[in-house]
């Protein structure tokens, strides 16, 4: 179990590291100058130069590679080209956004997905029906599509909920979770419906299995066969799935962040990419592959919670 | 025993010929019509220069955000530009990006499955590694990176798309391909000097196409999901250039004015993506279908055979402990899986229920249980436990009998200790104090010949060993204090010494606690060991019930002598053991008369000629032949 972990820790130092670098790889293979996509087609050859020169990017490509990559371990993570705003410090007003939509629809979505889906498993076939429909729903309607159809109908139409905008949490709580709401929904609705049909395709195949038999034949209650038994044998693959899912998750949040103009990750993102600024990009990628990461060592943690035969493989 | 069929998972399903995947596809019409809408979209698509009522960009600012109408079938946005025009031309960049990010996954993912797989060893070790980073990547960072560089644009984001899919098809072909290798025509080609790629080309690639198509299929939507949030944003297309992404963001901006602008571009989206993954659906559900078809050699029965019903509606005997009277189960097409089971187990016996699998055996227990599976149910009949009346054989646990199913293994929940479990059946018995129901679980695993108690107690499962899980299901039957235990082959699984241990045990256990036993099984040597009587059952029917000693020493049943003559620990050393020629034919396809005859050396047309009833011999010894006179001469000779 404990070698287990340290090859996953390995793993994602190896991943942490490689998925910004593929910035610089792109850079590398592709033709073209940073610097006048910057500056825009009107710029003379000075410009371009001055510009570049300023941004370091006129050095060797790997140089520029060697001397990001030190930085990355000091912490360091650079300046934007855009307004020489410290990436870090950016990332840190920017974090608690992203992180409040996406701890929120997940625990949204796995909260009512494991239930809905022990539902359908176990009260027969209107709720399973539901189920199915609303997963094939869920994949086949994009975030963004069901984010805006809820502005329309939430805050356009019922003004129940604001349309846009985030209040931190620590200004107020109340306006905080109204901000959200609707984001998590948007973002939650998907994985919802996923992580139900999973639930329920697992727990069937688990009431299958000869222990449950053994169970009820011996007079265990139907509440603990269900509750206890069959759901936490279930569980086992769905914490994999829910795991897998959150790297669909994450770019879930950033076209959610972009229809409610949340100053989350994704949005700065977005921004980074539209306007070049490859600091700011790298940056961002750091720690989205960190969460990535720390997601799936928490997978790997609940799951060997929940299965022993997974705590004593040495 | 499974009553419910279940469909094979997509892995196991190898090559199905195309012709019976067509006829089953025809059949899924969600997905017949998936794939029409998705050929009439790109039709349109590709003919949009020629059906298009305007072209995408032609502006009309004296008829901003107009609803449908004859003009524009669709409306207008903000510029007044005709819907539909923009729709059918946007259309066309969408499905030019599902084929390039489709396209490049293929060109990378199966060539690379496919030699993995078949070379294996290093390359698939490393392919494996680096497959596994690529799928923890978050897509969205490297679309975005490609969109910042100077090279950014719509096709190099579809193809930087194709190559973070390239891992996921990867491993889809390589897992349908490795079982391949091994296949006897994949071992002929390449005996016969066949070059690895056509091998591959030829005789691997089409036993992978089905997994590859339905994966190709959803992933076909994803690729739309997330081509049309980048147009959204902005990135890729950039207007007055149509693209779905980029009119649901125009839509967006004038929610307030022209709402109905969400709803075409929108729809279109959702339909589209619906339509990938219905496809998807659908041909993974023919897949399995035409998989099941064509390696079952048994159809399914065109004609259901009626029920008979019980001959004579007995009564109960009033003092046994269980009484089974014209049992009749059957599934929910009504098709019979037993029929007319009658028999007597008095408190404190030990009965043994003997046949080959299939008869129906463990079918009547859970009925006696009732625990019969969802799918089945009692058509006739009676069961009494405890002179009580159980009603429906499922839905209801009957009380006071406790279960020990055939493998230890599989029959304990590996997710929890073995002292949690049992733990569990002794609270299920009525509250009592947590030092109390510890005290009573320790003194079950001892009463069980458990040496150690405490400290197996603490195991999971998968930590014991096969006798050892045994005894501590035995423990778990026994804490509900039951005045009959039904063992379902309980040694069946174990090594021959342990075999003789737990059917030591059962048998003490029975005296101690003057608990009656119903003993499942097909082993006579078992029934010889621990039974006083057996009843024995072929095809859904008691053929011939007695005592022990009356079964083994003179059968009067051509079955249940072929039985014993099939039983190795009964064969004399040095003469032959007979096999009974043929198998226990299915539910539903019983021969009328005897079920037995098509086996039987004495079955003559008499025998084909109608149902054959239990008869009565003595006080407790019955036989379903009508032949069995012989089998008396036979044994007295």
């Amino acid at each position: 179990m404990v070698r287990l972990l340290l090859r996953r820790l390995a793993l994602s130092v190896v991943l942490i590291v490689l998925v910004p670098s593929i910035t610089f790889f792109l850079e590398a293979i592709t033709p073209g100058n940073v610097a006048s996509l910057l500056l825009g087609t009107n710029a003379t050859q000075q410009e371009v130069q001055q510009l570049s020169a300023r941004l370091g990017l006129s050095l060797p490509l790997y140089d520029q590679y060697w001397h990001w990559l030190t930085q990355l371990f000091t912490g360091n993570l650079g300046t934007s080209y855009l307004n020489g705003q410290q990436v870090s410090a950016m990332i840190g007003q920017r974090l608690p956004v992203t992180l409040s939509i996406l701890v929120g629809s997940l625990i949204l979505a796995s909260v009512l997905g494991v239930g809905l889906g022990v539902l359908s498993a176990t009260r027969g076939r209107a709720i399973a029906r539901i189920v199915d429909v609303g997963s094939v729903i869920g994949i086949a309607a994009p975030s963004f599509w069901i984010a805006i159809a809820l502005v329309l109908i939430f805050a356009v139409k019922l003004r129940l909920l604001p349309a846009i905008g985030y209040v931190a949490i620590n200004a107020s709580p109340e306006q905080w979770l109204r901000s959200l709401i609707l984001p998590w929904i948007a973002l939650g609705l998907g994985l919802m419906t996923f992580i139900a049909k999973q639930t329920r395709d697992q727990m069937l195949s688990v009431l299958n299995r000869d222990f449950i038999r053994t169970l009820r034949a011996n007079g265990v209650s139907e509440r603990s066969v269900i509750f206890r038994h069959a759901l936490r044998n279930a569980g086992i693959p769905v914490v994999t799935m829910i795991g897998l899912s959150f790297v669909g998750a994450l770019s879930g949040a950033v076209f959610v962040e972009q229809v409610f103009v949340l100053p989350g990750l994704g949005s700065a993102l977005v921004l980074a990419a539209t306007t070049h600024d490859l600091p700011v990009l790298e940056g961002v990628s750091v720690v989205f592959t960190i969460m990535v990461v720390v997601v799936s060592l928490v997978t790997d943690l609940l799951y060997a919670a929940l299965d022993p035969r997974i705590r004593s493989v040495r | 025993m499974t009553a419910v069929a279940t469909r094979p998972p997509l892995a196991e399903i190898r090559s199905v010929s195309a012709r019976a995947f067509a006829r089953s596809f025809r059949r899924h019409w969600l997905g017949m019509t998936a794939a029409a809408f998705l050929l009439l979209l790109l039709v349109a698509c590709v003919a949009a220069p020629l059906i298009a009522p305007y072209t995408p960009e032609a502006e009309d600012l004296t008829i901003p955000l107009a609803g449908p109408s004859l003009h524009h079938l669709l409306g207008t946005d903000q510029l007044g530009e005709d819907v539909l025009s923009r729709l059918l031309y946007g259309g066309v960049i969408s499905l030019e990006g599902i084929g390039e990010a489709l396209g490049v996954a293929i060109v990378l993912g199966v060539p690379l499955g496919l030699l993995s797989a078949y070379r294996g060893r290093a390359l698939d070790a490393v392919l494996g590694r680096v497959a596994d980073l690529g799928l923890a990547i978050p897509a969205i960072v490297i679309l975005l990176m490609v969109f910042a560089l100077p090279v950014g644009g719509e096709t190099a984001a579809m193809v930087a798309l194709g190559f973070i899919y390239a891992p996921s098809l990867y491993r889809i072909v390589r897992g349908a391909a490795l079982p391949l290798r091994e296949a006897a025509y994949v071992t002929n080609a390449r005996m016969s000097g066949v070059s690895t790629p056509l091998v591959l080309w030829r005789h691997v690639l089409p036993g992978v196409a089905g997994p590859l198509a339905v994966n190709l299929s959803l992933t076909a939507g994803v690729t739309l999901t997330v081509q049309t949030g980048l147009n959204y944003l902005g990135l890729g297309v950039s207007p007055p250039a149509p693209s779905w992404g980029g009119m649901i963001s125009d839509a967006q901006s004038v929610l307030n004015q022209q709402p109905w602008l969400l709803v075409p571009t929108g729809l279109t989206v959702a339909l589209t993506i619906l339509s990938f993954v219905l496809l998807g659906d659908a041909v993974r559900d023919s897949l399995a279908e035409a998989w099941s078809l064509e390696t079952s050699s048994v159809r399914p029965a065109r004609a259901i055979a009626r029920v008979p019903g019980p001959r004579t509606v007995q009564t109960a005997e009033p003092d046994a402990l269980l009484s089974l009277r014209g049992v009749s189960i059957s599934d929910r097409s009504g098709r019979p899986l037993t029929t007319d089971v009658s028999f007597d187990v008095q408190a404190g016996e030990a009965v043994g229920i003997v046949g080959e699998s299939g008869c129906g055996k463990t079918l009547t227990t859970l009925a006696v249980q009732g625990l019969l599976p969802p799918g089945t149910r009692l058509a006739a009949g009676q069961c009494w436990f405890g002179g009580e009346q159980r009603s429906s054989g499922h839905g209801k646990r009957t009380p006071g009998i406790g279960y020990v199913a055939q493998d230890p293994a599989v029959s304990l929940d590996p997710c929890f200790t073995v002292g949690f479990t049992i733990a569990e059946v002794v609270r299920a018995q009525g509250h009592l104090p947590r030092s109390a129901v510890r005290a009573q679980v320790l003194e079950l695993m001892a009463s069980v010949r458990i040496a150690a108690p405490a400290e197996v107690a603490r195991l999971y499962p998968h930590q014991l060993s096969g006798g050892l899980a045994q005894r501590a299901q035995i423990a778990m039957a026994l804490a509900s204090e039951p005045r009959l235990l039904v063992a379902d082959e309980p040694t069946t699984a174990l090594d021959v010494t342990i075999q003789a241990e737990i059917l030591d045990l059962l048998r003490a256990l029975r005296a101690e606690r003057n608990m009656a036993l119903l003993l499942i099984t097909h082993d006579w040597g078992v029934v010889a060991d621990t039974c006083d009587r057996a009843v024995v059952m072929y095809a859904g029917q008691v053929v011939e019930q007695g005592t022990v000693s009356q079964l083994v020493s003179a059968p009067l049943h051509p079955y249940t002598r072929a039985l014993l003559q099939a039983n190795p620990q009964r064969g004399v050393p040095g003469s032959k053991l007979l096999a009974i020629p043929g198998t226990v034919p299915a539910p539903g396809s019983w021969a009328p008369g005897c079920r037995f005859a098509p086996r039987c050396s004495l079955a003559t047309d008499d025998c084909r000629a109608g149902d054959v009833t239990l008869t009565a011999l003595a006080e407790g010894r019955a036989t379903r032949c009508i032949h069995y006179s012989d089998l008396i001469a036979e044994v007295s000779r």
